[in-house]
């Protein structure tokens, strides 16, 4: 008998190891792995079916992607000079980098955010934040071009930015650290009740994109972490997420999780602008720079203003109010309807959301629990819609799927969770390599999501790749989230640090996008429309060099009558009327980047020769068959010698 | 002992024909004789008849090249108007390759109409690219002038007609 049993025994185990093997050959590796390979293998010569537009974080430039194939296809610079491009560098795009503390060549590029029109995404342009000398950038999307930057005065880690509104009329920007406004010499200790977090509403025209600050709302002096807008009945409120309403000044790691419940402040911009459109607010004297690059001139220029209208916000009815939400939330996101407010409270494991039906009601009502500075806050229970217990630790940022679903990132527990709105259950969770922050779905921040694939992006690396000794490249995931578990597809290394990203279908953009500047609307002041124009101008030790390139020679190429300690400026047009034909110019010894010009377009660089001798330049971007002839030399004299300019081309 | 003394001497005699030039003159210092004996190639039977006269000297009247411009019958009449706005065009588009008065790095578009029809003119302009691929002259042409390809200037249809109704005043 006890053989029997023994032998019924392993016959149980045997059968539990087989069901077990078998399981293992259902959900397993072979079958899925050549199907996720089938999901992102976008064969060559094909395109991808997204946009992605992921944000580089301490690179301060924004780089595009293809979804699902993970490929990069260009980096933008923003805040960053770009050698790559000469941006940052050339006499035009200097002025894009100016500010109120003078030129910056670097920022924290956070949160790209597309424009939209009635609450979908219309592609025109993508705007994002500068992190840490307060900045909003737009870049354009027809061009993948900086159009525009504007500094933000009074604000500090301008970190709950650049978020649009549901038709773009403003781009808001909220400050991560309060400050005392206006800046002045006090003691940090009296921070608490004296300093300010101003959030600033930036309109945006809509014909041209230009932007404008119009007012800030001078709040308590919390942290504004994140914000997103609401869409649909909630559109003309905005949502911005806080945490040390504790409002310590130091050893903020403790100080700052102190108070179980922080706030979602609620602010009903719409309010705002008509107290502001009847003469409300008070103008502030400032000072911060605003940049814009004109596409015909192909040159940006700073304007310096010198004034800004700041709002109390008690002094407009009904139109601030704060959420009670636990733990320190960082996302703070909208879902598609514009109805639930998801407040992640990133040292809890839960997720409090927030029914902007309720919260009306409990307005209407008054149930009030009391007000910080002046401004109601609402009772917790009245304006809870539910709490996601999600078993995950640590999290931070939410997306929509378009069909119900929402998915959060986990940050200590390394992964992301698909939950349904209203029931607030846990459908699915999948884990990321490793530390994910942000996630992205195209669409995903709009009335219309593209709920076909999540981007899951992450903070440590690890093992996922080949090292690259300790600095490297931060990972990202591809999920499948078409069905109802996710998967996962692909994994790519992105570049700097993305924090938050924005995607779109391709056709949105792909027809649109620009492929030359056509020479004939070049007003650029030192372009040179055809070759005989090509000379060199001397006004005392600065010279002009009005100079064109075609395939494969510059015009002139031999110059002659430079001095040492002069100025020498080279405009440049690129005469070039074909698609991706540009070139690119660099001169011995120079104190500056190569510039990259564009089919139609002018660029300047600046030498300041040194040293007599004849010094060659070339062409950086291989152009032709013969971009290896295509330079030329420029013999520079002694400061004293008399050798007049003279400048040519083919001549003996 | 004689022969250091003589290296030293043609080491000295050296050096001074090296310092010697104070004038940086332009003086060719590599010299082919196959550089000399272009003129008197002869033709060689094995190539095709078109391989004997270059591609820019050659009379192609008959072929329309390859490209969108099928068949274009030219007024007798020149168009002034439209000759002077070809002319605007050439110079701010093609001036950087071609030259009136003298081959540059294309070939002078002076006399092109006694070489080559309004079809293929037209063609060349509008996509170089097929042509230079298709058509035996462009490619010719291309080898001709050094492999310095065409660009395309993203001509219109009028503009590049207008450029053709320049040459015919060239």
């Amino acid at each position: 008998m006890k053989k029997i049993k023994y032998l019924f025994g392993s016959l149980v185990a045997l059968a539990v190891m087989l069901a077990g093997c078998n399981q293992g050959t259902n959900s397993g590796n072979g079958a899925l792995s050549s199907s996720a390979a089938e999901k992102v293998y976008v064969a060559p010569g094909e395109q991808d079916e997204f946009y992605a537009f992921l944000s580089g974080g301490y690179s301060g430039n924004l780089t595009v992607y293809g979804l699902p194939s993970g490929r990069m296809f260009k980096e933008i610079p923003v805040f960053s000079q770009f050698p790559t491009s000469g941006y940052g560098y050339s006499e035009e795009t200097k002025p894009m980098l100016n500010t109120s503390h003078g030129f910056i060549p670097w920022d924290d590029l956070h949160h790209p955010d597309i424009s939209q029109t009635n609450g979908e995404l219309d592609g025109r342009w993508i705007f994002v934040n500068g992190n840490n000398t307060p900045r909003i950038a737009r870049v354009s999307l027809k061009t993948f071009e900086t159009e525009e930057i504007i500094e933000i005065p009074n604000s500090a880690g301008n970190h709950s930015s650049a978020f649009i509104t549901e038709n773009t009329e403003y781009v808001i920007a909220g400050t991560r650290f309060s400050v005392p406004v206006p800046q002045r010499d006090m003691s940090i200790k009296e921070y608490k009740g004296n300093f300010k977090g101003a959030l600033s509403f930036i309109s945006v025209d809509p014909e041209n994109g230009r932007m404008d600050l119009k007012f800030q709302v001078m709040m308590p002096g919390f942290n504004y972490d994140l914000s997103h807008p609401g869409r649909g009945e909630s559109h003309g409120w905005h949502f911005f997420s806080t945490y040390n309403t504790e409002e310590a000044n130091s050893l903020m790691e403790v100080n700052s999780s102190q108070n179980d419940k922080d706030f979602i402040a609620a602010i009903n911009w719409k309010k705002i602008e008509e107290y502001v459109n009847n003469g409300g607010g008070t103008k502030m004297a400032t000072n911060y720079a605003h940049n814009v690059y004109d596409e015909h001139t192909h040159t940006g220029t700073s304007t310096m203003k010198n004034e800004v209208l700041t709002v109390d916000p008690t002094k407009v009815p009904d139109a601030v109010f704060f959420l009670p939400t636990p733990k320190s939330p960082h996302g703070c996101d909208v879902d598609p309807s514009g109805e639930y407010i998801i407040g992640a409270g990133k040292l809890s494991a839960d997720l409090t959301i927030h029914s902007f039906t309720k919260m009306l009601d409990a307005i209407a009502n008054k149930k009030f629990d009391g007000e910080a500075y002046g401004i109601p806050i609402l009772q917790y229970e009245d304006v809870m819609a539910g709490v996601v217990k999600s078993g995950g630790l640590g999290p931070l940022h939410t997306e929509f799927d378009g069909k119900g679903n929402a998915y959060t990132t986990f940050f200590i527990s390394s992964e992301v969770v698909k939950w349904e709105l209203g029931t607030w259950e846990v459908i699915d969770r999948k884990p990321t390599y490793y530390s994910v922050g942000h996630l992205m779905i195209p669409g995903g921040n709009s009335r219309k999501p593209f709920g076909k694939y999540v981007v899951a992006m992450n903070k440590i690396t690890k093992d996922r790749y080949l090292p690259t000794g300790p600095e490297m490249e931060h990972s990202a995931q591809i999920y499948d989230i078409s069905g109802d578990k996710m998967q996962l597809i692909y994994d790519f290394p992105t570049h700097g640090e993305p924090h938050y990203a924005a995607g779109c279908p391709a056709e949105l953009l792909a027809s649109n996008s620009q492929k030359i500047y056509r020479l004939d609307e070049n007003k650029h002041p030192y372009a040179v429309t055809n070759p005989s124009e090509a000379r060199v101008e001397r006004d005392g030790n600065v010279v002009h060099i009005y100079m064109s390139t075609i395939r494969s020679h510059f015009t002139p190429d031999n110059i002659e009558g430079i001095k040492v300690g002069d100025k020498v400026y080279f405009h440049i047009t690129n005469h070039e009327q074909d698609f991706d034909v540009p070139h690119g110019f660099s001169m011995i010894g120079q104190n500056t980047s190569e510039i990259l010009i564009m089919p139609g377009q002018t660029k300047t660089s600046l030498w300041e020769p040194k040293k007599v001798g004849v010094w060659p330049f070339y062409c950086t971007d291989f152009c032709s068959a013969l971009h290896q002839e295509m330079q030329g030399y420029v013999r520079v004299s002694p400061a004293s010698s008399n050798i007049e300019l003279s400048w040519s081309l083919g001549e003996d | 002992m004689k022969l250091p003394i003589k290296l030293l001497l043609l080491f000295f005699a050296a050096l001074l024909l090296s310092c010697g030039g104070k004038e940086e003159k332009k003086d060719d210092k590599i010299k082919l004789s196959s550089t000399k004996k272009e003129v008197q190639k002869e033709p060689e039977k094995s190539g095709s008849a078109s391989d004997e006269v270059p591609a820019s000297e050659r009379i192609t009247l008959d072929n329309k090249g390859v490209g969108e411009v099928k068949d274009l019958p030219l007024d007798p009449e020149i168009n002034q108007e439209m000759a002077a706005r070809g002319a605007e065009i050439f110079k701010t588009n093609c001036t950087a390759c071609h030259k009136t008065d003298k081959r540059f790095i294309g070939p002078s578009p002076k006399g092109i109409m006694e070489r080559r029809s309004p079809e293929w003119i037209m063609n060349m302009i509008l996509d170089p690219q097929l042509m230079v691929e298709q058509d035996r002259c462009a490619k010719d042409l291309l080898v001709e002038f050094n492999g310095a390809a065409m660009a395309n200037q993203s001509m219109t249809f009028e503009q590049a007609r207008d450029i053709l109704e320049y040459f015919r005043t060239l």
